[in-house]
């Protein structure tokens, strides 16, 4: 293991970049963290790899690592990140995501990029709230949960992020909490390695803007809520429906081997009579 | 193809070769009334040449593709028509405040809304200039007849590397879908990205170089890690709120093209020289108004046109320089007058409008008869 300051010369861009913009207690440097112990265990160099984010909290993690780096419009990142892997197949694109940015304003690109299997990696943190705009509801906000946008409690069902993305065809979906660091970096070093489109949802918590409002204490208690609900997958398998509660699996859901999108379009260039590489 | 090197080519069709002679390598689209042809003949060639062409979920992610695909090192194409445009406007925008060259051809047809969708307009000369939002510059260019679409994409990628901007051709219905015998130009002059010649530590991809140079854009992957973003950003990419330095952001990208208006603009200058009246019209009302033109010379009328090539930057020099020359402009439009406002700011109470809306070309006769009016 790297240690902590080595790492952070490595991967982070210190000079001028910090302070960063996340609240005290705030999950996402945690999955960044996790992030970066799974890029160091891959053999990619930083100029491999582009970090293409949304808008948001979470969007802002491009700013802070050293890689080739695209904070894009809200929503887009993957439509950005497509472009790029398409030009270049041999980038590796790993996209950055909150998950209002992925859900909502991102919802069609986020499905059509499972739907394609394209090979990018796509973490999606996802604190239950719009953070960066002062904690309004988002589509995966629980149901009668508070929000600046729902001060009577959310009516929308929400969304489970790799549900969705598992119906659309993602071939790789795994699923971690803040608590579950070290779980977190081998999901997501297994994401990286995986070839084609590959989802980790990383459950983060809110404690300014989601936490306070539902009086859920304090970020370590958030983080303790994480760790009393989640159930690894196969077992939460066995609980009987009514039983379920606020229980949700973590671990890997999905891992399925699919031609991928690249791979495919250099066989509609050799079709073509293209020079393929 | 005959001995000439003759061919018989549709605009659309030409806009998608002069991308190819381009080096344009990535196409990404939607389809759409009336640019798909663009997408259709692109979706065969690229995959030949092995270039990408992909057909994305929507406009929206069309120009987020190209954007990627531009800051990996491809030349880039998306084309599309009125509300196809609108969604990109955003991302547009991204592009001239990230300075990422790409091209972005829109056939215009009848709008607002779902408007006419076989029937073409110039409904979007202001949708070009000021679709996104905030301040930003933007170069547009308007072809008249097929080679031009085939010239004027070439040139409209050249000047989109040259200035690391976002270029909108913008070409409506007519020009779009007619069919013409043209003859393809030989190979003329296509700008490559520039390369750095510093070392990656030394690296701004937002410096300002003296002489006015723009710093050349690396693509991704080759060694110089740097950050894009659509925020308000320093020399090196990273955003910033300190004063001066959103200010030199945000007047860097209009001065590149505010200070090399002379390479930029062009236009078209018909029988001006002793003219007293002048038409001023564009893309397929620029054909009509020539006859009209030569019908006015033949009883007399001393009448000349002055056609905008670039649309954006407006000619508004060349237009004041005619201004005290000539009495009147006659601005015909398949528009209510949005290039007519623009002629108005330059030469106010010296303009007249020939608006048609109905989806119909505006014929000589009518801007014929405009001429007469108005100097009777």
């Amino acid at each position: 293991m790297m240690h902590t300051t080595e790492a952070i010369y490595k991967y982070l861009r210190p000079d001028k970049k910090f302070p960063h913009v996340w609240c005290p207690g705030c999950g996402i440097g945690i999955v960044m963290g996790a992030l970066v112990r799974a890029i160091e265990k891959t053999d990619l160099t930083k100029d491999e790899i582009v970090l293409v984010s949304g808008i948001g909290c979470s969007g802002r993690m491009s700013t802070y690592l050293d890689f080739n780096t695209l904070h894009t419009t809200h929503g887009r990142a993957l439509t950005f990140a497509t472009g790029i892997k398409l030009a270049n197949p041999k980038l590796r694109v790993i996209t950055v995501m909150g998950d209002g940015d992925a859900t909502a304003i991102g919802g069609n690109h986020l499905i059509h990029a499972c739907r394609r299997n394209i090979d990018i990696t796509s973490i999606i943190i996802n604190n239950n709230i719009y953070g960066m705009t002062g904690g309004q509801y988002s589509p995966t906000t629980p149901m009668a949960r508070k929000a600046s946008t729902a001060q009577y409690g959310s009516i929308e069902n929400p969304f489970d992020i790799c549900k969705l993305v598992e119906a659309c065809g993602a071939s790789f979906i795994a699923r971690g909490t803040t608590f579950h660091a070290k779980m977190l970096d081998a999901m997501m070093l297994r994401a990286l390695n995986h070839k084609g489109f590959s989802v980790v949802e990383a459950m983060a918590q809110c404690p300014v803007q989601y936490g306070r409002r539902n009086k859920l204490g304090t970020p370590m208690e958030m983080m303790q809520w994480f760790k009393d609900n989640s159930v690894s997958y196969p077992a939460f398998n066995k609980i009987p429906p009514d039983e379920v509660g606020d229980q949700f699996p973590v671990g890997v859901l999905v891992n399925r081997e699919d031609t991928e999108y690249t791979d495919r379009y250099r066989e509609i260039v050799k079709k073509a009579g293209g020079d393929v590489p | 193809m005959n001995k000439r090197n003759e061919v018989l080519l549709q605009g659309n069709e030409a806009c998608a070769m002069g991308a190819l002679a381009a080096g344009m390598r990535f196409f990404a689209g939607y389809p759409i009334t009336p640019s798909t042809e663009i997408a259709e003949y692109l979706s065969t060639e690229l995959p030949k040449l092995n270039g990408t062409f992909i057909q994305m979920e929507d406009e929206i992610s069309s120009m987020g593709a190209i954007i990627g695909a531009s800051l990996a090192g491809v030349k880039s194409m998306t084309a599309t028509s009125g509300p196809g445009f609108s969604l990109m406007q955003e991302n547009i925008g991204f592009a001239s405040m990230a300075e990422v060259p790409c091209v972005v051809v829109n056939v215009m047809r009848g709008g607002p809304s779902t408007g006419m969708p076989t029937r073409p307009s110039q409904g979007d000369v202001m949708q070009s200039r000021w679709g996104t939002h905030g301040d930003h510059p933007i170069i547009v260019l308007c072809p008249k007849s097929v080679l031009e679409c085939y010239t004027l994409t070439i040139r409209a990628f050249n000047l989109a590397e040259k200035y690391r901007t976002p270029v909108i051709v913008l070409i409506d219905g007519i020009i779009g879908h007619m069919w013409e015998n043209i003859e393809i130009p030989p190979p003329f002059e296509v700008i490559d990205r520039a390369k750095p010649t510093v070392p990656p530590e030394w690296y701004h991809p937002y410096e300002i170089l003296s002489g006015g140079e723009i710093t050349p854009l690396i693509p991704f992957g080759q060694g110089y890690r740097y950050h894009v973003t659509g925020m308000v950003h320093d020399r090196s990419g990273f955003p910033t709120l300190v004063h001066d330095e959103v200010e030199q952001c945000l007047k860097s990208i209009t001065n590149k093209i505010k200070n090399n208006l002379h390479d930029i603009i062009d236009i078209e200058e018909y029988l001006l020289e002793d003219a007293d009246i002048c038409v001023v019209a564009y893309g397929s009302v620029a054909r009509s108004a020539r006859e009209a033109v030569n019908q006015a010379r033949e009883e007399g009328m001393k009448a000349g046109m002055l056609r905008p090539i670039t649309m954006w930057p407006f000619p508004r020099f060349h237009l004041e320089n005619i201004a005290g020359r000539v009495k009147t402009f006659v601005v015909p439009e398949m528009n209510l007058g949005q290039v007519y406002g623009e002629v108005l700011k330059s030469c106010p109470n010296k303009a007249v409008r020939v608006t048609r809306i109905d989806g119909e070309l505006v014929t000589p006769d009518q801007i014929f008869s405009k001429m007469q009016e108005v100097l009777s």
